[in-house]
């Protein structure tokens, strides 16, 4: 546990160490000193409202949208026992932006755009519904599971796609960088959209860790342990759904999150879910934070989305782990 | 109620196949966001007069589209027919191996950052991409123990997708007039294609035609499984690369022609198996010709699905594939 508390204090000050970087970082250099300053109320009127109105909402969306990702992957690959499995290989992350996008199209002017998560968390809902029940063939492998959820999210991409050119009003483009996944131009609505869903079920998914653990025991030592599996397998899938449908709603599409943070974190703290779950949490955050601050730096005065950035790291980790498991069934 | 499938029969069906095929054709030049008549249509092939705007249209923008989605379609058919049976995998596909991907990456990449613009050299491109792609998956899915496992086939496939279509956003993030040109292409379509590309394209795709169908009887010893193939005297190595070059000659023709049309090449081979039985000396042309057929006709019903705009034609074909392929990766794998 002593290396545990390490580890996760180390994390902690990466996160603010990131977050500092990225406050000081882009189009215009603001010096640590004077960002102390508007903190403190004596900074440039300039200063602060850069600080205020852009990078701090920019960097508190990359942290939620991150470690809420983080979380989702760390539970899917719990519960559905294969550390392949991710949001987005399976589909729900594509879930998630059809019907975002959707929203965007049909009900955005009409509707409150509050609701934005919500029809996110209902696109990645009714996905990861469809492809249990599809999957479901007295039980569910995760072999049919994977491969049903191929089919799924490329056909969640076609819809995706088919909304886009639909709606003439859309800016392909604006479409396009939101489905790479990107927090550009987050701002405190953002925040705020965001906030509740990530502070409550965070938490909760705290509590339930214990099933987590039970679970990855397998079905069988599972039950016989007296745990209601299949109440707490549904009931975990559905906080993954949430985490994952409300991050997609306000960060887009930012792949692969879900896959490598909770792979780091098992490397650093070990397969216990009550440690893994929190490491992947701050680890997601550092992350996209990162993605984010190489993707509005490196290449100014391009704002290159987050998402570019953590697949290019993501899909060849993915291929690594393929490769790594090649000799298991 | 099955009736047996003699040579016969199969002959007539492929005859039966080429009238509906060329009635699609017909039907693919009258019918539009503007219907012409049998006469005008006639008129434009055999005695084109440049005054008729009716004719012209025809003859410059139906044609083509016509032609181009019967290649197409035909290629996709084919490459995925032969992807089934080098990976004795009823999901492979140019679209679900990744092998589209990367062909689309490497003619954004080319077009959009290089600024190439010689149709012959973003075709070689195209393949180069497509190669690349089909080797990096069928080595990761057969490396190790159980050999070519159809699960992990798929994941390297789902992955180098994901790993291509990344790049792809990210090269198109950092040019944002490239999105605007290529983001229609990108969905795959047929539509305001020039027929130039194709006249580029075509002379490879009909060779790879004729070639996959001379190795039929090749491919049907392959079925019987490696070890039986070998033992029969069959150098499976030259088959299998011969073989792979076919596939990324017809995916990667067909992306640089019209983007990344995804599911024809699992959809088709799984109908004309059905249809014609396994045996690949008729499966593939049958594949041609189903093919070619459910293309035109998805291109037909692209038009009128969203008038006065185009439903991009690689969106229908995923619609209508997807589902098809969770069926049959439900259904099992045990093949």
């Amino acid at each position: 546990m002593k290396k545990t508390s390490l580890t996760a204090y180390l994390l902690v000050v990466v996160l603010f160490a990131t977050a500092i970087i990225s406050v000081c970082l882009g189009d215009m250099y603001i010096s640590l000193f004077q960002v102390i300053q508007s903190f403190t109320g004596k900074g440039s009127e300039a200063h602060t409202m850069i600080i205020e109105m852009l990078r701090l909402p920019r960097i508190t969306t990359a942290l939620l949208v991150g470690a809420s990702l983080a979380v989702a992957g760390s539970i899917l690959q719990g519960v559905v026992r294969n550390p392949m499995a991710s949001p987005e290989i399976l589909g729900v992350t594509g879930g998630a932006s059809a019907a975002a996008i959707a929203f965007l199209t049909f009900a955005a002017g009409t509707v409150s755009i509050r609701w934005l998560p919500v029809s996110a968390l209902a696109g990645a809902g009714a996905v990861s519904l469809v492809l249990y029940v599809f999957a479901w063939k007295r039980g569910v492998t995760s072999m049919r599971l994977i491969l049903i959820g191929v089919g799924m999210s490329a056909l969640m991409s076609g819809v995706t796609t088919m909304m886009i050119v639909f709606n003439p009003k859309n800016d392909a483009g604006q479409a396009y960088t939101w489905l790479t996944g990107s927090v550009y131009a987050a701002n405190w609505e953002n925040v705020l959209l965001l906030l509740p869903w990530t502070a409550i079920l965070l938490p909760l998914t705290m509590l339930m860790t214990r099933h987590v653990n039970i679970a990855q025991l397998g079905d069988d030592i599972a039950t016989s342990s007296g745990s209601r599996v299949q109440l707490n397998r549904f009931i975990l899938l559905m906080f993954s759904v949430a985490l994952a449908g409300s991050a997609v709603s306000v960060g887009g599409a930012i792949g692969f999150v879900g896959l490598l943070a909770p792979h780091m974190a098992r490397k650093l703290v070990g397969a216990n879910f009550r440690r893994v779950m929190p490491v992947s949490a701050l680890l997601g955050a550092i992350i996209v934070m990162l993605a984010d601050l190489i993707g509005r730096t490196a290449f100014i005065p391009l704002d290159v989305p987050a998402g570019v950035f953590t697949a290019a790291i993501g899909a060849p980790f993915f291929i690594y782990l393929l490769y790594a498991r090649r000799n298991e069934s | 109620m099955r009736f047996t499938r003699t040579n016969g029969w199969r002959a007539a069906g492929l005859a039966a196949g080429a009238v509906l095929l060329l009635i699609f054709l017909v039907a693919s030049l009258l019918f539009g966001a503007k219907n012409y008549t049998w006469k005008a249509a006639w008129e434009s092939l055999v005695r084109y007069d440049e005054e008729s705007v009716e004719q012209v249209i025809i003859r410059t923008t139906r044609l083509p589209r016509a032609l181009i989605a019967a290649a197409i379609g035909a290629s996709l058919a084919i490459a995925g027919a032969l992807m089934q049976t080098l990976t004795r995998n009823p999901l492979a596909s140019p679209s679900v191996l990744g092998v589209n991907a990367g062909a689309s990456f490497f003619v954004v990449f080319a077009a959009v950052l290089l600024s190439v613009s010689n149709l012959q050299a973003l075709m070689w491109i195209s393949f180069i991409g497509a190669a690349i792609a089909a080797v990096i998956v069928y080595v990761l899915g057969s490396a190790g123990r159980g050999g070519l496992t159809p699960l992990k086939i798929i994941l390297a496939g789902a992955a180098m997708t994901a790993l291509f279509a990344s790049f792809t956003q990210g090269v198109l993030a950092l040019d944002k007039q490239g999105l605007s040109t290529v983001l229609f292409w990108l969905t795959g379509t047929i539509a305001g294609r020039s027929p130039d590309m194709l006249g580029i394209i075509f002379p490879y795709m009909a060779i790879s035609w004729v070639s996959a169908w001379l190795l039929a009887k090749g491919l049907n010893i392959l079925t019987m499984g490696e070890e039986t193939a070998k033992g029969l005297g069959q150098r499976t190595y030259l088959l299998k690369i011969a073989v792979g070059a076919i596939v990324v000659v017809l995916a990667g023709g067909s992306v640089a022609i019209a983007g990344p049309i995804g599911f024809i090449g699992i959809v088709v081979p799984h109908l004309s198996r059905y249809i014609a039985g396994i045996d690949h000396r008729w499966l593939i042309p049958y594949c041609a010709v189903c093919g070619a057929i459910l293309l035109l006709a998805a291109d037909i019903c692209a038009r009128f699905i969203m008038i006065p705009e185009e439903m991009p034609v690689g969106v229908m074909t995923a619609v209508i594939g997807a589902p098809f392929f969770m069926y049959i990766a439900r259904r099992g794998l045990s093949k």
